[in-house]
């Protein structure tokens, strides 16, 4: 268990927290996609080196499945969907960036504090990075409640995903490998369904803005 | 203060003032470089000093003493600050006189004086140069402390001696808190010494400048003087960025081949820095005026996080 790659997995979850609210503020979609796919080679780079430090074989099979399905295969599925439904430069107004902002730093300072405790008590290589994923997951949590289109929530809720994969990492050395399937599985087939739900969306009301979700009948 | 201390501060400060027109003078030779254009060679800042020098220096007739005045503080305090700052060794006199958050102040007097000799005037660019001053001013002040607060915390001290003596004499470590830090910094250099995305050093007479309206008002030798003070300013935030990022290097003596010796590091990492800060230039665009905050604030957030990463991860 050497320093320098504890100091590595430490470095890797500050990188996350900066990913995070890297997203938190983009306004282009399309860069959107290529932060979530930089995230998942995060989450690859901090599983690979726990999975070395603790000598544990399944972390390495949990970074290969992130490395195919979060580095390549869903980031290759979102741009196909942002080509099909034709708003790859499209800007998002977003409110007020600077607050968005300062409601993140206080969004982490919670995240921290709520997870001191808990880290006390664990017993992992690094037990500070439990506050950093908790905080990410805040942040993507944030980022969906501040967006209007269909897109960027999705990335957002897979982006949550991503933080709970690197909590579960750091701070239990990984879930069961049947459970990392089943997740694994579950986003792969939530991608699908919310790629349907964004052709319906843009079908009916010709936008993917989905505030027009909000009135149950036609006027 | 014995002699040898006396002796190595003033070498020291001579070498700031003289290295700090060359730097610009660099940086605006690899912009030049980056540009396909030939340059004007990197001693150029000097030959504009000289010919500013031995101009006459023209007043308008509503300027107060304040007007006059203003040029000397702000080359005072600069230069001050600039002997502060362990740029070659840390066992400088100067060095233990104030720690990093009267630097930051001794670069707000500065700030605050220069504006209240552009509004001096009257002119409408004086005033709105002043504004915009102050505008980056009050943003990127709280940003530099917390980027400064983000190494204290590591050193447990606001000195920029102890910090460089901690952070060179450690055995090597990755310090995630360090890397924020260092990101805050590079955005809030490039505001506060007008670089591109916020400010474009290399036009005057347009709407969008800052630091020329500022100045704009001024001829002769306060021009010369104020030019100089820009160059020490950019020289300055180099060395405290070198100080608290790359301190290898600076010595911790101060016998003459020591301070040589640091002398060629300092150049020799001044040469690297201004390479990166002309490359940045090249690459990136100006920005509009009111994006500028949203620039700052993420400067602001950088150091935030610097600072909550370095109480979580301890390290």
């Amino acid at each position: 268990m050497s320093s320098i790659s504890i100091q590595l997995i430490n470095l890797f979850a500050a990188f996350l927290l900066l990913l995070a609210f890297a997203m938190l503020v983009q306004r282009r979609i399309i860069n959107l996609v290529h932060m979530y796919a930089l995230q998942g080679l995060t989450v690859v780079a901090a599983t690979s080196v726990v999975a070395y430090v603790t000598n544990q074989e399944h972390l390495y099979y949990t970074a290969a499945i992130t490395l195919v399905l979060k580095v390549f295969f869903i980031p290759w599925i979102l741009h196909r969907l942002i080509k099909r439904l034709n708003v790859r430069w499209e800007i998002e107004t977003l409110i007020n960036i600077p607050s968005t902002m300062l409601v993140g730093i206080v969004v982490v300072v919670f995240a921290f504090n709520l997870a001191l405790p808990v880290s006390k008590l664990s017993s992992s290589v690094s037990p500070g990075t439990l506050g950093i994923a908790l905080a990410c997951f805040l942040l993507s949590f944030m980022m969906m409640i501040t967006r209007s289109k269909a897109i960027p929530q999705v990335i957002s809720f897979l982006s949550m995903e991503n933080a709970l994969v690197f909590a579960a990492t750091s701070a239990t050395y990984g879930m069961p490998m049947v459970v990392e399937l089943g997740i694994a599985l579950d986003v792969l087939v939530g991608v699908f369904i919310l790629g349907l739900f964004m052709f319906q969306i843009s079908e009916q009301f010709e936008s993917l803005d989905i505030s027009h979700l909000e009135s149950l009948k036609e006027e | 203060m014995s002699l040898s201390q006396f002796l190595s501060q003033i070498f020291a400060t001579l070498a700031a003032l003289l290295i700090a027109p060359l730097l610009l003078g660099w940086v605006n030779q690899v912009r030049a470089w980056l540009a396909n254009r030939s340059g004007p060679g990197i001693f150029m800042p000097y030959r504009l000093l000289h010919k500013l020098f031995n101009k006459e220096s023209v007043v308008a007739d509503t300027a107060s003493p304040l007007f006059r005045f203003v040029p000397y503080l702000i080359f005072g305090c600069l230069l001050l600050a600039s002997a502060i700052i362990p740029t070659l060794s840390t066992d400088l006199p100067l060095a233990r006189a104030a720690d990093a958050i009267a630097l930051v102040g001794l670069f707000a007097l500065a700030r605050v004086f220069i504006a209240l000799a552009a509004m001096d005037i009257g002119t409408a660019f004086g005033t709105l140069g002043a504004r915009r001053e102050m505008l980056i001013g009050f943003l990127a002040e709280p940003a530099l402390l917390t980027v400064l607060f983000s190494s204290s915390l590591i050193a447990n001290s606001t000195a920029l001696k102890t910090i460089v003596q901690t952070v060179s004499q450690r055995e090597f470590t990755i310090y995630p808190s360090l890397v924020f830090a260092a990101m805050a910094f590079v955005l809030i250099f490039l505001a506060e010494n007008a670089r591109v995305p916020v400010d474009n050093p290399a036009t005057h007479l347009e709407l969008t400048m800052i630091h020329e309206a500022l100045i704009l008002e001024y001829s002769g030798r306060h021009l010369a003087i104020l030019e100089w003070a820009a160059a020490l300013k950019l020289f300055a935030y180099s060395t405290i960025g070198i100080a608290l990022f790359l301190p290898w290097g600076i010595t911790d003596g101060r016998s003459p081949v020591q301070m040589l010796i640091a002398l060629a590091f300092l150049i020799f990492k001044l040469a690297i820095l201004g390479g990166v800060l002309a490359l940045v230039e090249t690459f990136s665009a100006k920005l509009r005026i009111f994006r500028v905050p949203e620039f700052l604030a993420t400067a602001f957030l950088l150091g935030v996080i610097g600072m909550l990463t370095n109480i979580l991860l301890g390290t």
